[in-house]
Formats: C-alpha cells, sequence, structure tokens
C-alpha cells in the first residue's frame, strides 16, 4: 500500500469518511438542517477527487493520467468505466441527499443515520465498480447492500420494518447463492482475481463432457442468478415491488437507480473480465431473461394501484430493456455498442426515475397517499410536481425527447446488430404496453379532485425543486444532446472491453 | 438557393414561442394571457412567409439540397438530422403553417376568457412545431421523433379540458391506439437499422429517406434493389400501420371522433390539415419505397376504400355536428389512402391540400355555430341561418366542396381520384381496382346524404332550443352532461376575430382548387394547367414516369349526379319532416331500422376493443394469467412443498403478507429453468 494506492481510492475513501462526519454532527449539532447540507456540500470532495482522477486522460490510447495498473494488490482497478459509475452514483446521491431534504424532516427520520448510511451504501457502490478480485467485490456489495437495507426499515412502522427485513433476507439469500457460484469459480479456475479467473478457466477442457464443464456451469449460472436479483430481473424480481412499497421514497428512489447501475456495473465486469475468455455463449441466457423482464414488469404493472408498486414493476421492465443492450454484448467480437448502450441506458433510466420518485415522494409526504386515485386533482395543487412527473413519465414510456428514447433506440440498435432482431422486436411491443400504465397516472392527476381530500396548494422546498428541476433537465439534455454523454459512454465501454483484449 | 437556416426557422419560430409562453409568459405575466396568442401568431406568420418563399424557390425548379447534420452514431447505423426540402415538403409547410395560423387566429376569439389561454397556446405551439418537423425530417429516426411529438402534443390538446373525464378519456384512447399503430412503424425502422449494413456498402445510410428511396428501387432506373420481396413487403405494411393509426384508417380510426371533444379550434387544426394528415403524407414520404410492393399498394387501397365507405356511413347517423365532421374527416384520409394505393400520388396529396381548407372551415363553422347555441348537438340546434347568416353561408361553402360540386376545390381533388380509380378499375370483370372504384362513389353519395342532414338540422327548419334545452331535458332523465353544454344561448353571429379567418378559408375553399390546379386551359393567372398535381410528382423518381390525368367529363358527371341525388333524398326528407322537437327518433335517418341500431354503435367496433379485447382478452386473461401465475402457481409450488415455510416461517411471521418465501422458491425454479435453456440451447461449444 502506497500513497498512489491512497490516492485511487481517495473519491471511496472520502465518501466513506464524509459517511462518518455526517453521523458525528449528528450527534453535537441541533439544527438538522446542517447535517443535510455537509452531506449535500461535502460531496464536492469526493466528486473533486474524481474529476482528478479523469484529468490527463488520453481518450485516444484509453489511458488514465494517473498509474492505475493494480491498487492494493489487485484488489481494485481504475478505469473511465469504474469513474462512469461514480460520477453515476455521486450524482444520483448528490439528487436523492437533496430531493429527500424535506421528506427525512416531515417523516420524522433520524437525520445523521439516514444520510450517513446513504452515502455509506454509495462508497460501497463506488468500490463495487472499481473490485477486481472476488472478495472485495463481495465485500463491497454487503456494503452497498447492508445500509440500503437499514434505510428500507428506517422509517420504523410497520410497512417499512416489513420492507427493510424482505430486502435484508433477499440480500442474505442472493449472496449466498452468489458466494457458491463463486466458490465453484474459484475452485475450477484457481483465483480470485478477474483477469486470473479468465486465465484460470481457459485451460478447462470444454465440450469434453467432463466433470469442470458442469462445474463451470453451475458456478456462472449461480453467479447469475444471485447478480439477477440484484438486478431486479424476472424470474427474481418478486421482492421488488414489496420493498418499494414499504421503504421510504428517496430510498426507492437511489435503491432504483443507483443500486441497479452498478449491479449492471457488475454483471458487464464479471461477464466480460472475469468469463470474457470462456468459450460459453450466455447471450441466449441474458436475451430470456431481458425478455422476461420486460415483458412480466408491465403486464404486471397495469393492474397496480399503487404507484410505488407500478414503479417496482415498471423498475423489472427497464431492466430487461437494459439486459437487451446485456445480451447484445457478446456476439460482436471487438464492438462496444452493447456495453456502451446498457451505460447510456443507465444513466438516462437514473435522470428519468430520480424525477419521477422524487416527486412521488413529496406528493407522498402531502397527500399521505401512494393510491394512484389519490393523485386525482394534483395538477391544481402543485403544478410544478404535475409537470416534472409527467415529463419522467413520458420519458419512461421512452418518447422523445427524452433520454430514454435515445436509449431504447441505442439498446435495440445494439440487439439487432448481434442478430437478436426478436429482442428488439418484443422491446418495441413492450415500449408500446407501458404507455398503457404510464398514461394512466397522467390522467390521474388532471382529473378534478371529487372526494374531500386536502386540497391545498402543495409546497415543495427549494433544494427538492431544484433536485428535481436538475435531473428533469438531465432527461431532457440526454434527449436532445445525446452525443456527449453517449461519447463518454463508448470510452467507458472500450476501456471495459481493452481489458478482455 | 437560400440559406439552410431560413428553412429551419419556420420549424425553430413556433419552437421559440412555445419556449417564450411556457417559461416566461405563464408563469409571470398570466394575466396578460392575450400576449402568449399574440407571440404564437406572430411567429406563425413570420413561419408561413417564409413558407411560401420556400415554395415559391422550390416552384422555380430550383433544388434544395442540404447535408444532413449527424447526431447519433450507433454502432454501423448513423442517425443525422438535416433537412429534406421538395415539392411535398414545401406544399406540407405552407398548408400547416397557413392553417395553423388561421386557427390560432380563431383561438383568440373562441378561448377568449379561458383561464388557461396560455397554456392553450403553449400546448397550440409545441403542436405546430412537431408538426413541421415531422415534414422537414431527412431521417426516418428525426421523424419517427416528431411522430411521437405530435402523438404527445395532441394528447395534449385533445385532453386540454381534462377536468372533463370524457376529455381525458379521449386524449388517453388517442394517444394509445396511434401507438399500436406505431409499433409496426417502430418495427420497419427497426427493419431499416438490420439492413444498416448492406446499406453502407454501397455508401447509403438506411435511415436517410432519399437513401431508402434509391434502395428500392430497382437497378434498371438506377437504383440499388436492396429491399424487396418480403422484407419490403414487411417494411411497408410497418410503415403504413403507423400511418394508418394516425390518419385514423379502418380499423384503427376509433380515436378519432373521441378526439373532438378538445376544443374545436384544436379540431380544426389536428383532425384537418395536419395529424391525421401526417399519416398519409408519410406514406407519400416514402411513396417510391410503397411503390415497389404492389401486395402493400392493394391493401392500402382496399383499406383506404373501405374506410372512406365505412366512415361516411357513420357520419348519417351522428347528432353531435363535430363527430359528422370527424367521421367525415375519416372518410376523405380513406380517399386519400386509396389514391395513394392506386398509384395517384398527385391527386392524393392535391386532394389532403384542398382538404386541409375546406375541413378546418367546416370545423371552425361547427365552433361558430357552437359559440351561439351553446352545444354541439344538432338535435337542439335548427333555424339558425337568419341568426348566423355568414357561418350559414361559410358552411354551405365547405359542404358544397366536401360533397365534390363544381367549382369548389374539393371537386377537384376528389375528381381526380375518382378519375384514377376510374382508370384503375375494370368494370368487366371484378378487380381490386373495381371494388376500390365502386366503394369510392358509394363513399360520395353517403358523404352528400350527411352534409345534407348536417346542414338542414343545424341552419334549416325552426330552432329546437339549443344548450338550455338540452341541459334541461338531460336533468329530467338524470344525466348530468358537465361543462360541455353552455346554457348560454346567444343567437347571433361570432366575433370578428372568427369571422375573418371563415371569411378567409371560404374564399381559398372556393378558389384554391381551380387556381392551383387548373384543368381546360393552359394557364390560369400564369400557373401552368396541372400545376399542383405535376409540381408534386416531381419529387417522384423519374422513372416512374408519373403524369396527370386529363379531365374526364364522364367521371365528373357520374359523380356529380350521385352527388346530387345524395343531397336531394337528404333534403327532401329532411324539409319534409321539419321536425320540432329535439328527439333522436324523430329524425328521419332512424327510419333505417337495424342498420341505423348498427351504426350508431359504430358496428360494435368500440364494444369489441373496449370490452372484449381490452377487458376479456387483456385484463382478464393476459394481465391475470400473469398475474395468477405470480401468486398462484409458484404459490402452489411452495405449499406442495410446504416444510420450508415453517422453517423460514417462524422468523417472518410479523409480516404482513408472507411472500419472502416465495422468492426462495422462485430463485430455485429459475434457477433450474435457466441450467435447462443453457443445456437446450446447445450453445454449450
Amino acid at each position: 500500500m502506497n500513497f498512489n494506492d491512497i490516492y485511487l481510492l481517495s473519491p471511496q475513501i472520502s465518501i466513506a469518511g464524509l459517511a462518518i462526519l455526517t453521523i458525528l454532527v449528528d450527534l453535537v449539532v441541533a439544527r438538522k438542517k446542517a447535517v443535510m447540507l455537509i452531506a449535500l456540500i461535502g460531496l464536492i470532495v469526493p466528486l473533486g477527487f474524481a474529476l482528478s482522477l479523469v484529468y490527463g486522460f488520453d481518450a485516444s490510447n484509453d489511458v488514465l493520467g494517473v498509474d492505475s495498473s493494480s491498487i492494493l494488490s489487485s484488489s481494485f482497478s481504475l478505469s473511465i468505466f469504474s469513474l462512469y459509475f461514480n460520477f453515476l452514483v455521486l450524482g444520483a446521491l448528490a439528487i436523492v441527499v437533496a430531493g429527500s431534504s424535506s421528506y427525512v424532516r416531515d417523516a420524522g427520520l433520524p437525520v445523521g443515520e439516514y444520510f450517513g448510511l446513504l452515502l455509506l451504501s454509495a462508497s460501497g457502490m463506488m468500490l463495487l465498480v472499481s473490485a477486481e478480485n472476488l472478495i472485495t467485490i463481495y465485500i463491497a456489495l454487503e456494503l452497498t447492500t447492508l445500509p440500503l437495507a437499514a434505510l428500507s426499515a428506517i422509517a420504523m412502522n410497520g410497512k417499512s420494518t416489513e420492507s427493510g427485513i424482505k430486502f435484508l433476507i433477499v440480500s442474505a439469500l442472493s449472496s449466498a447463492v452468489m458466494l457458491y457460484g463463486m466458490a465453484f469459480i474459484y475452485g475450477l479456475s484457481g483465483s480470485i482475481t478477474l483477469e486470473g479467473i479468465s486465465a484460470g478457466l481457459s485451460s478447462v477442457p470444454l465440450g469434453t463432457d467432463s466433470y469442470q464443464q458442469y462445474g463451470v456451469l453451475l458456478g456462472v449460472i449461480l453467479l447469475l442468478v444471485g447478480f439477477g436479483f440484484k438486478l431486479s430481473a424476472a424470474p427474481f424480481h418478486m421482492w421488488v415491488p414489496d420493498v418499494y412499497e414499504g421503504s421510504p421514497t428517496p430510498v426507492v428512489a437511489f435503491l432504483s437507480v443507483a443500486s441497479k447501475a452498478v449491479a449492471f456495473a457488475l454483471v458487464l465486469r464479471f461477464f466480460y473480465v472475469g468469463l470474457g475468455d470462456l468459450d460459453l455463449n450466455w447471450v441466449l441466457l441474458f436475451a430470456v431473461i431481458s425478455a422476461v423482464s420486460m415483458s412480466l414488469g408491465n403486464l404486471l404493472a397495469i393492474s397496480q394501484t399503487n404507484i410505488k408498486r407500478l414503479f417496482g414493476y415498471s423498475t423489472i421492465a427497464h431492466a430487461g430493456y437494459i439486459l437487451t443492450g446485456v445480451a447484445a454484448m457478446s456476439y460482436v467480437g471487438d464492438s462496444s455498442i452493447g456495453v456502451s448502450s446498457v451505460l447510456f441506458y443507465l444513466v438516462a433510466y437514473a435522470s428519468a426515475n430520480l424525477t419521477a420518485l422524487l416527486a412521488i415522494s413529496q406528493i407522498g409526504e402531502f397527500v399521505g397517499s401512494d393510491e394512484i386515485d389519490s393523485y386525482a386533482g394534483l395538477s391544481k395543487q402543485s403544478p410544478f410536481l404535475t409537470v416534472a412527473l409527467v415529463i419522467s413519465l413520458i420519458a419512461l414510456i421512452g418518447v422523445p425527447p427524452t433520454g430514454i428514447f435515445i436509449a431504447k433506440i441505442y439498446v435495440f440498435t445494439a440487439a439487432v446488430d448481434s442478430g437478436l432482431m426478436w429482442l428488439a422486436v418484443v422491446g418495441v411491443i413492450n415500449s408500446v404496453v407501458s404507455a398503457y400504465y404510464y398514461v394512466r397516472v397522467i390522467r390521474v392527476m388532471f382529473r378534478s379532485n371529487d372526494n374531500s381530500r386536502n386540497t391545498a396548494k402543495i409546497n415543495t422546498g427549494v433544494l427538492v425543486k431544484l433536485a428535481i428541476v436538475v435531473s428533469a433537465l438531465v432527461t431532457v439534455w440526454l434527449g436532445t444532446m445525446p452525443s456527449w454523454v453517449m461519447g463518454v459512454a463508448e470510452m467507458a465501454a472500450v476501456s471495459l472491453v481493452n481489458v478482455v483484449n | 438557393m437560400i440559406s439552410e437556416w431560413l428553412v429551419w426557422s419556420v420549424f425553430l419560430l413556433p419552437v421559440a414561442a412555445f419556449i417564450v409562453i411556457s417559461l416566461v409568459v405563464r408563469p409571470l405575466f398570466n394575466r396578460y394571457a392575450v400576449v402568449s396568442g399574440l407571440i404564437l401568431i406572430v411567429c406563425l406568420t413570420i413561419s408561413f412567409l417564409i413558407s411560401v418563399y420556400v415554395l415559391a424557390i422550390v416552384a422555380s425548379g430550383v433544388n434544395l439540397v442540404f447535408e444532413a447534420h449527424d447526431w447519433l452514431i450507433l454502432g454501423s447505423a448513423k442517425i443525422s438530422i438535416g433537412l429534406l426540402v421538395d415539392s411535398v415538403t414545401a406544399i406540407m409547410l405552407v398548408v400547416v403553417t397557413g392553417v395553423s395560423l388561421l386557427v390560432q387566429i380563431y383561438s383568440l376569439g373562441y378561448m377568449k376568457g379561458d383561464p388557461s389561454f396560455c397554456r392553450y397556446y403553449a400546448y397550440m405551439a409545441l403542436f405546430t412545431a412537431s408538426m413541421i418537423g415531422v415534414v422537414i425530417a431527412v431521417n426516418i429516426v428525426q421523424l419517427y421523433a416528431f411522430w411521437e411529438l405530435v402523438g404527445v402534443s395532441s394528447y395534449l390538446l385533445i385532453g386540454f379540458w381534462h377536468e372533463r373525464s370524457s376529455a381525458a378519456a379521449a386524449a388517453k384512447k388517442a394517444f394509445i391506439i396511434t401507438r399500436i399503430g406505431d409499433v409496426g412503424f417502430l418495427l420497419a425502422i427497426v427493419y431499416l437499422f438490420v439492413q444498416s449494413d448492406s446499406f453502407g456498402a454501397i455508401g447509403l445510410n438506411s435511415l436517410h429517406i432519399p437513401d431508402i428511396w434509391i434502395a428500392a428501387q430497382p437497378l434498371a432506373a438506377g437504383g440499388a434493389a436492396l429491399l424487396g420481396g418480403t422484407g419490403l413487403l414487411f417494411l411497408t405494411l410497418g410503415i403504413f400501420a403507423g400511418a394508418a393509426g394516425k390518419s385514423g384508417q379502418f380499423p384503427l380510426h376509433t380515436w378519432l371522433p373521441d378526439a373532438m371533444e378538445g376544443p374545436t379550434p384544436v379540431s380544426a387544426l389536428i383532425h384537418a390539415a395536419t395529424m391525421v394528415a401526417a399519416g398519409v403524407f408519410l406514406v407519400a414520404r416514402l411513396y417510391p419505397v410503397f411503390e415497389q410492393s404492389s401486395d402493400t399498394m392493394l391493401i392500402i387501397a382496399i383499406i383506404g376504400a373501405v374506410t372512406a365507405f365505412v366512415a361516411a356511413a357513420l357520419g348519417l347517423v351522428m347528432n353531435d355536428i363535430k363527430r359528422v365532421m370527424a367521421y367525415s374527416t375519416v372518410s376523405q384520409l380513406g380517399y386519400m389512402m386509396a389514391a395513394l394505393g392506386l398509384g395517384a400520388f398527385g391527386p392524393a396529396m392535391f386532394h389532403l391540400f384542398t382538404h386541409a381548407f375546406f375541413k378546418a372551415l367546416l370545423f371552425l363553422c361547427a365552433g361558430s355555430v357552437n359559440h351561439a347555441a351553446g352545444t354541439f348537438n344538432m338535435q337542439y340546434m335548427g333555424g339558425l341561418r337568419k341568426s348566423m347568416p355568414i357561418t350559414y353561408v361559410a358552411t354551405i361553402i365547405g359542404a358544397l366542396s366536401l360533397v365534390g360540386i363544381i367549382p369548389f376545390a374539393g371537386f377537384w381533388s376528389k375528381d381526380e381520384i375518382l378519375m384514377s380509380a376510374n382508370v384503375a378499375s375494370n368494370l368487366t370483370v371484378i378487380s381490386v381496382g373495381t371494388i376500390v372504384f365502386i366503394l369510392l362513389l358509394a363513399g360520395v353519395f353517403l358523404t352528400a346524404l350527411y352534409s345534407a342532414r348536417m346542414i338542414h338540422l343545424t341552419f334549416h327548419g325552426q330552432f329546437r332550443g339549443g344548450g338550455t334545452r338540452e341541459i334541461s331535458d338531460a336533468e329530467s332523465r338524470g344525466v348530468d352532461l358537465g361543462p360541455n353544454v353552455s346554457s348560454h344561448v346567444h343567437l347571433a353571429e361570432s366575433p370578428i376575430l372568427m369571422v375573418v379567418p371563415l371569411l378567409i378559408l371560404s374564399f381559398l375553399t372556393v378558389t384554391v382548387g381551380y387556381i392551383s390546379n387548373p384543368q381546360w386551359v393552359k394557364s390560369v393567372f400564369g400557373i401552368p394547367k396541372h400545376w399542383i398535381t405535376e409540381f408534386l410528382i416531381e419529387s417522384l423518381p423519374a422513372y416512374l414516369n408519373m403524369h396527370s390525368l386529363e379531365f374526364d367529363p364522364l367521371v365528373a358527371v357520374i359523380s356529380t349526379v350521385i352527388v346530387l341525388i345524395g343531397l336531394s333524398i337528404g333534403s327532401w326528407v329532411y324539409l319534409g319532416s321539419r321536425y320540432a322537437s329535439p328527439n333522436p327518433s324523430e329524425d328521419p335517418i332512424s327510419r333505417l331500422g337495424p342498420l341505423y341500431v348498427i351504426l350508431s354503435n359504430k358496428y360494435y367496433i368500440d364494444y369489441l376493443y373496449e370490452n372484449i379485447i381490452v377487458r376479456k382478452l387483456f385484463y382478464t386473461a393476459i394481465v391475470g394469467i400473469s398475474d395468477a401465475f405470480d401468486k398462484y402457481i409458484v404459490d402452489g409450488v411452495f405449499n406442495g412443498l410446504g416444510i420450508a415455510s415453517k422453517k423460514l416461517g417462524r422468523a417472518l411471521t410479523m409480516l404482513q403478507t408472507g411472500q419472502v418465501q416465495l422468492y426462495t422458491i422462485v430463485a430455485v425454479a429459475g434457477t433450474i429453468i435457466l441450467l435447462a435453456i443453457y443445456l437446450a440451447s446447445g450453445s454449450w461449444n
């Protein structure tokens, strides 16, 4: 361990430090708003470190300006790919922190714990996208998940506790399955680093009906099952609506955006770097999971009456769309369009979903219900939140000029390029089915409120407004001028694929 | 040659108006809401003038070719953004900006005092901009993006009075049904993505519209013949599905009449000149591709003709004057589609052009009538010709143009369509052309009939009470009509802001048909014979060797006789009955008996869609089965196993819905299924 290692991990270290600082400050400061502001403003530090790591990046050779060959004896690695996710997590975190400022106050949540756990989970996420061996992957994953489980239960009422426990059990279950798969892979490759696994498995005689062959197969499948839970893909999706319904809404926002994104990063890294040289064709597996996830997610969303459950199924469907890009990546040897489409989709989805869920958290706090029917009359009570929700719902359908429109074209193009025409067709049909339930929400908001519910104007705090405006603007920006983010996503994808070659 | 930015500004001006109205006027100066209308009108006036200038340039024979700008590069496919300005674009630009401008002026009067005046003009600006975006797009993804935006903004406009649940439902229906058609369009685009490599091999871009034309053309004509066979069939059918959704072709027409829930000027704009015409425009835009697939052309011709006939019949039994117009629009769009299917490219676009004027006129007349009578229900109108002479004359002009009486605009364009159908038909053998020709002629008869009924019910006979009476009638039946009907009956001509657009459109309706396409003499005011059809054909590849048909007196006489018979029967029945009570059962049309029942239930198509397909099939069957799968099958497996529950369950008894155990079972089942897929797929090398 030397100074350079610490510098390369400085974003992760600083955000963990910030988490501890937040909890400490909460103990001594009476004004709880200060705690939130420290958490928010403090994010400048990890962001600054991450930016300084990007500084000097040579795009043509895909070389970072810093020496990033190996961190802590091949425990972590640094590339544009991992930095891309660092920025995604930090951005989502900043929006969630700002966007939950009034929610935390109104719902009476413990402030220090809430923001501290959010930051801790984010530090786990940022470690996870850099983790280079099975042990650091596992630890980083637990560091990501356990704070989220605590956050799900933080409202300390029946529903919240229930969803916290459910989340904990599901995490434990998926971790156990994943560990079992890792054990197989380790046993057969004799290495814990991703590159070592890749080298070790290349000596496994495939196609000879040997026991190693089935061992590898079982290991891969178990890993996939474990990851499937984290991705919220079908058929490992059942916990999603239950947990979403019970957890505090800003936590759901973070969970559905950041946690999902890093899970995709993990899948891409594991299957590209670790299993990249393995002569296994897992396209069909991902394609089937993708098709089932989007179809099941969209169909089940139609009959939902609770908006958070609806978003639970919606997130399953979007996991399906993103998996289309994952399935597409393997076919074309040196092309990275599948990976870059996934990376772009994750940002587009993050911006749209954060807008929606922050608006929903505000509405839920005011209306006191997450039932879609109770949204009637919202357009009169809060034109701001209505417009925000309309923009995000339209984005989630995939209508231009929003990011997900471009992202969908991107993943479907990737699928078509890889010869997965049928998957693109399933995706297109699904996009139309999804319009049905998203539009229903819009329709209810514009209906007049005929019951005796509180009809006063909704006040939205300045910070929350800012968070919603920023994420909505990002959605529109990605839909009109996508080429910058797309270029960065391509660089990140190349840096991942280069590791393989 | 003119600057590219000048053409872009046609599109950018309404965009700017949208931004200024929604970000500056509405939040800050809502008290002076009328400013928003003026901003849009000024922007559209400039857009319109530029459009006319562009048309003049294109008509003078200058070929406007602009380099497209790269926007996105996705793998081997390149999406560019650019302008495609040919004769079709130039004419569409003039129609869209011109009609939109008149509608905006009319709206100043019609929407006066509406609390959401600013929002209305913001939506209108967004809609007009999106429609212009569709017209000028050079790339099919660019076109699709604006196509979707047209859908979104029309959703907002149809549901403008969203506090009325019928308006919200209609908006949603329009959005969903047009999206069902869009599945086909999107799949066609996906197919073009698939082709990007083979296009790229010869230096073409599979998403660039002029390149798609070249790819579809045969080698002999200098094309690339890349598209053909089944691929071409599915490509064209997919695009046509999208066009049929937007243009309300049978059986996707059901959203259009419901969309009349929007404010009347909205109907005039989106159901006369723009959104519904976008479908026809799309087929015309890719006509060189369609032309290569004779099967698709046949299907388009038949669907168009069936739509023309079926919708005209529905127009006969409607009581709401706007719904009569709506079915009339569907029917006229059928004429355009049928013409395209028969290869009559010029006449189809010519009819789109004239229809934009006379249908906008008729919609604005309906709005004017509503302004006075407080209702759209014709059963409660009658005798309005005395108090509203200008609207009366304008409606007569619009209706005569619609049915196709010489010399009104509609006559010239419809006559060309009928001539093309006549050429395609062969009365000795039963062919598709013959069926289409007969259906179109039958449609002409029905059009005359419903137009006569509409005019007599609205303007002749005696006044039957208007909105006041309708509300009191509804109250006695215990029905609440909601805000759609106003008790404010004020039998007088509409304000000047509404009358002026009527006058302008009336003038155009009388003159534009012959002036733009003279048929008998070499030139009129320097406009050469068959100008507009010849001009439109210029956009097509030369090898098609298209030319305008010479005026055929026989067809003109046949259609005129049919129209006169239709008008006479209508007038005879309705002038003779002179019923004074607003009771639909006294309406002579109800004597049609079972036919009337079928028609007034709209052939039960809505029932089929909503009750059987959506509710029974979709909700109960598909969604129900997936729900049941999630809950019961997996649950059943779990109960069967039974053992795990006790161990896991004890720790989880506090859970309200103890489904956590299910996750485990599903995970195990999922693992087994994944393994099975893997082994079965044979991907194990």
